[in-house]
């Protein structure tokens, strides 16, 4: 008699499980939530607090061009938390590497907001978790809608990309005035990469195209460390990072990057310290 | 007779009618020169209720073969267009061009799939289906359906055109030119050198908003190669037939309007989000879909410029 309850039980779920499988394949996300399982895979299952005081995770509602998907993290000002973030992992739910980054703020740069690129193959939730140097998980979350139309993550254009290979620059950018401290630097760095997935199989040779990205990629002021980045294969071609941070007065700007293969990039930029 | 009868009745009318559209024998085509045909799709996106048939088709009929360019948005608007192509003539379907991988354009594809045909791409076609082929048909089974993407299949080309490749249907030549990266990676576009039609693939867009998946860069400098093209008129990838060269107005001043305000926008230093959401503002009232599209063309704009 248990046995019979537990069967048809499984069999209820079973039955739901196909029934909702067809009732989303016009729209909507996938019915299968991989979030707890990535909970377990990336946390290791620590618990989670709700982060909404501390961190905002912005990006658009749809994903326009599937191969470049804007996303902001920014730390709120008003939270006692925000000095101590150690880390903030950026995960897409339903990419096929749903781990696309982990930024690491160096304990004396106090970088407050982080904008990058990403890649979204599907609807999907999307977690941002930060780490407080107490050890604390805390997690906010929003949902985008995959791109309609002829988009797909992938290059537009893999020979310019190929040619970029390598290249790094590095901008800073005018802050209005009345927006932080004097010393608050906004910039960005950008590395010419194709940042290959290696999720495609050739049609005709039915092989995969070997993954080639950037899996690492570190700044600093003079010796400083800014901000370090472990990135996976959701991050956008030539990989794009805009970010806040305060200056120690270094006279210089540095990025080193790594990709898969091993190849090596740095460059050094002489800063404008006095600000913009 | 009964109310409740005549509601029957008129079920079943209802039934036989969507029947008869499920399973519609001919695609719509016209001649637009003799020897000349094309379909004309739909301004919209592909979904389950058009059947994928947004972009436009061609079929040229020479004395001794028939071209098709671009087979459609899926495998039954493909079978369609091989009815409607049989209702002219029976002389065999020698090449099937694709002008560039977008899935409204080869979907269909698998319909033309006999022994004979050949598939017409650019060089770099391949490595485009490769790249995208599965990952379009992921996507549009949620929005069209497993009905209408379970036949799909990704057919890549059997013969590569790099520079140009003139083929021969009897009595009457087209010729195929591989353009650099500009609508997407792989455009190619037909002349019918005898009644000087050019089939321009996305390399050419009216009424419906261009859609950027290449380069902007690019795609603006081969505007006047296009233009030089000796054509009497243009089959465009979406939209009516047009003269030639006078087609390319419109899409010009779009994507001029669009690179020039991403420009400003990567040199003032306004972010990428900020820019896709108001560049090219001034177009918005001039095209069809603009909401559906135009941030897109901005992000990729944006990414591409930033690299200037
Ligand atoms: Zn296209």
């Amino acid at each position: 008699m248990p046995g019979f309850a537990l069967r048809s039980v499984y069999a209820a779920i079973l039955l739901s499980a196909v029934l909702s499988l067809h009732s989303v394949s016009a729209a909507g996300p996938e019915p299968y939530d991989p979030w707890p399982g990535l909970v377990q895979d990336i946390f290791d299952s620590r618990a989670m607090d709700d982060g909404s005081n501390l961190i905002a995770l912005e990006m658009p509602t749809r994903a326009e061009d599937a191969a470049i998907v804007p996303v902001t993290l920014r730390l709120k000002l008003t939270s006692d938390a925000r000095s101590r973030v150690v880390s903030i992992t950026l995960v897409i739910d339903q990419n096929p590497a749903p781990m696309a980054a982990k930024f690491k703020l160096g304990a004396d740069a106090n970088v407050s907001e982080i904008s990058t690129r990403v890649r979204i193959n599907n609807y999907t939730n999307v977690h941002a978790v930060a780490e407080t140097s107490d050890g604390k998980l805390h997690v906010v979350q929003t949902y985008v809608k995959a791109s309609g139309g002829c988009s797909a993550p992938a290059a537009k254009n893999a020979e310019e990309a190929k040619n970029r290979l390598g290249q790094m620059r590095y901008r800073q950018f005018a802050r209005p005035q009345n927006e932080g401290s004097s010393s608050t630097r906004e910039a960005q760095v950008m590395v010419g990469h194709p940042n290959n997935s290696g999720l495609q199989m050739d049609q005709v040779s039915q092989l995969y195209i070997p993954a080639l990205y950037v899996d690492r990629l570190q700044l600093w002021q003079d010796d400083s460390p800014v901000l370090s980045v472990e990135g996976g294969i959701s991050i956008s071609e030539d990989p794009n990072i805009r970010f806040t941070y305060v200056s120690n007065g270094a006279k210089t700007f540095r990025a080193e990057a790594k990709d898969t293969d091993g190849h090596q990039f740095s460059h050094e930029w002489k800063v404008d310290g006095s600000g913009m | 007779m009964t109310s409740r009868l005549a509601m029957h009745a008129a079920l079943i009318m209802l039934a036989m009618l969507a029947s008869a559209h499920a399973q519609q024998q001919t695609l719509a085509i016209g001649e637009v020169a003799p020897g000349v045909f094309m379909h004309q799709g739909r301004i919209a996106l592909m979904s389950s209720d058009n059947d994928g048939a947004i972009a436009n088709i061609g079929v040229v009929i020479g004395e001794q073969a028939v071209a098709v360019i671009d087979t459609g948005g899926s495998v039954r608007e493909g079978r369609q267009l091989l009815a409607a192509i049989r209702a002219h003539t029976d002389k065999p379907i020698r090449y099937v061009i694709n002008t560039h991988g977008h899935p409204d354009h080869m979907f269909g594809n698998a319909a033309f799939v006999a022994e004979g045909t050949e598939f017409v791409g650019h060089v770099r076609l391949p490595q485009a289906l490769a790249v995208r082929g599965q990952y379009y048909v992921d996507a549009f089974r949620r929005s069209m359906g497993d009905a209408l993407i379970d036949d799909v299949r990704i057919v890549p080309p059997t013969r590569l055109v790099d520079g140009e490749l003139v083929l021969d249907l009897g009595g009457r030549t087209l010729v195929v030119k591989a353009w650099p990266t500009a609508h997407s990676d792989s455009d190619v576009t037909v002349f019918d050198t005898v009644t000087k039609t050019l089939f321009a693939g996305d390399l050419v867009f009216l009424r419906h908003i261009p859609v950027l998946d290449g380069s902007i860069q690019a795609w603006l400098k081969l505007l006047d190669d296009l233009a030089a093209l000796p054509a009497n008129r243009v089959v465009p990838g979406h939209g009516p037939v047009s003269a030639w060269p006078q087609a390319l107005a419109a899409e010009r001043r779009y994507l001029e309007t669009l690179a020039s305000d991403i420009r400003s926008d990567v040199t003032d230093g306004r972010p990428i989000a900020a820019a896709a959401e108001h560049a090219a503002a001034a177009e918005r009232d001039k095209w069809e879909l603009f909401d559906d599209y135009n941030a897109r063309n901005a992000t990729a704009a944006y990414s591409q410029f930033e690299w200037e």
